[in-house]
């Protein structure tokens, strides 16, 4: 949970009135907070942990730390189904695999992270 | 060097770890703070390539591990209401608290969802406007800004259904807490890279220089546990102990003050209990006065929580260095990460899982001598000593 994850901003806008983004993490493409890194461009890349960039990294450490993260399937424990993950962990099959009535946020959240 | 392959930058990898035999003559004990940094060190066998001289202690740095058996409770009591969606990261679904976890709560039909922001969590609010939703806010300072800008949003957009189970924690009053044990053996810190790009390293040079304990922040990939680790020995070796920033990229002095501004907006500094620890004085955020209507503590009164801590579990000594996990009775018998008792065995950055998954089974010929006296620190002597007693709600402010 504490992993921060390398992105690079591929659009800018609003929402609520607070600055967001579209930021690629080697494939897998989410909503982050620019708040705190107000003046961050297109084309620039930052450190992002829980949706939010906390600080700006060069393109070359950006690239070199999200290799480094597939290769090591950190991209997925970070971006994968955290259900399944946990019902893996407790060597349980996750008994809701039918959830397609269920379609709250955080399914479309998990789904849209597997769909590299 | 059997890992040193695997290495992003085998070359460079070989260059520091060479720097670091020539340099080492004495014994020495270095804490990395940061599970995540745990987790690279005994996946790439960083501490098997270090000198024999050089023993690298694991911290406290693993925010799933710290959070109270008190707080997992009130999120499980929570997360059960029928009028609640409970919202939390993925790592927390399957820490135990007494008797259950998130994970089984769901099984039993309540609504919990896992998201990737906390961000998520109130737009999920804004869509079920006729349920209360509570993020469960646990973390260190690279988390706290995140959900400190969350709890702003809901505040500046009206949002009345929203609420944070906060449990946030702070990393230099730990690092004070260890050095002021009477049992600490460490003497230099690799501090924890992202804690740092929030907050900057302004909070460490009183403290290196009160403990005279070299402080480098570290990041947590293999090249730069072994540069924090070089630069940590350099000065040991010199009789330095000052701070110094082994992760530029990533981190600048001042941290990040738009974070830092929020932070003390939002929160404001109290005491903490840590899960196997004790209370550790200003260790802590809770919502500040402006915000408290969005404390889920004070919206749905917990009340009744009666906390047991399974007794064989010795994950506060693993979370101050005193103990490494596999010494622990029941590490690899009745605690695993399919039954953990312990959030160190559950938590993916737990000291713990890590030593289970990467297969450090063996018994350090150690043991005896570092487990004798497990000496805790004075604020937490009551709690060790009463470990076979079933805890009463610790006091979480
Ligand atoms: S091995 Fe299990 S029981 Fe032992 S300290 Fe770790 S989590 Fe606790």
């Amino acid at each position: 949970m504490c992993l921060a994850v390398p992105g690079r901003v591929i659009d800018i806008g609003e929402k609520d009135g607070t600055r967001m983004a579209t930021v690629d993490f080697g494939g897998v493409v989410k909503e982050v907070c620019l708040e705190y890194l107000p003046d961050l461009q297109v084309g620039e890349y930052a450190i992002v942990h829980v949706g939010f960039a906390l600080q700006r990294l060069d393109e070359e450490s950006a690239k070199q730390t999200l290799e480094l993260f597939a290769e090591l399937g950190m991209l997925q424990e970070e971006f994968g189904d955290p259900w399944e993950q946990a019902a893996q962990a407790g060597g349980a099959p996750w008994p809701f695999t039918d959830d397609s009535d269920d379609s709250d946020d955080s399914d479309d959240v998990a789904q849209e992270a597997t769909r590299q | 060097m059997k890992y040193i392959d695997e290495f992003q930058d085998p070359d460079l990898a070989r260059r520091l770890l060479d720097d670091i035999h020539s340099t080492v003559t004495r014994p020495w004990a270095l804490m990395e703070v940061c599970g995540g940094q745990t987790h690279t060190i005994i996946r790439h066998g960083i501490d098997q390539l270090l000198p024999d001289l050089v023993e690298l202690i694991h911290g406290p740095g693993c925010p799933v591990c710290v959070t109270p058996l008190e707080v997992i409770d009130k999120a499980l009591e929570i997360a059960s209401r029928p009028d609640v969606i409970f919202c939390s990261f993925g790592d927390m679904l399957r820490v135990p608290g007494t008797g259950r976890d998130l994970f089984q709560v769901r099984s039993e039909g309540g609504d919990v969802r896992v998201v990737y922001s906390p961000l998520d969590a109130l737009k999920i609010a804004q869509q079920n406007p006729r349920n209360e939703v509570v993020f469960f806010g646990i973390g260190f300072e690279t988390t706290a800004p995140p959900n400190a800008m969350t709890v702003y949003q809901a505040k500046k957009l009206g949002i009345r259904n929203f609420s944070l189970l906060v449990s946030h924690v702070r990393v230099p009053p730990a690092i004070e807490a260890i050095m002021q044990s009477p049992s600490c053996r460490v003497q230099a810190f690799l501090a924890a890279g992202h804690v740092c790009s929030v907050m900057g390293t302004g909070e460490y040079p009183e403290l290196a220089a009160r403990h005279r304990v070299p402080i480098v922040v570290t990041g947590f990939e293999p090249l730069d546990i072994l540069e924090g680790v070089r630069r940590a020995v350099h000065q040991l070796e010199r009789g330095e102990h000052t701070v110094d920033n082994a992760y530029a990229r990533a981190v600048r002095p001042e941290g990040n003050p738009a974070a830092l501004a929020m932070l003390g907006d939002v929160f404001e500094v109290t005491d903490r209990a840590w899960r196997g620890i004790g209370v550790i004085p200003d260790s802590g955020w809770r919502l500040s006065a402006r915000y408290r209507d969005f404390d889920a503590e004070h919206r749905f009164s917990v009340t009744g929580i009666n906390t047991r801590e399974p007794a064989e579990c010795r994950s506060g000594e693993v979370l101050q260095g005193l103990l490494k996990p596999h010494e622990c009775e029941a590490f690899g018998t009745t605690c695993t990460p399919r039954n953990p008792l312990g959030a160190t065995m559950v938590s993916s950055e737990g000291a713990c899982a890590a030593y289970y998954l990467y297969r450090r089974l063996e018994i350090t010929p150690t043991r005896t001598a570092r487990t004798a006296a497990p000496a805790p620190t004075a604020r937490t002597a009551e709690r060790t000593a009463t470990a076979d007693a079933p805890l009463e709600a610790s006091p979480v402010a």
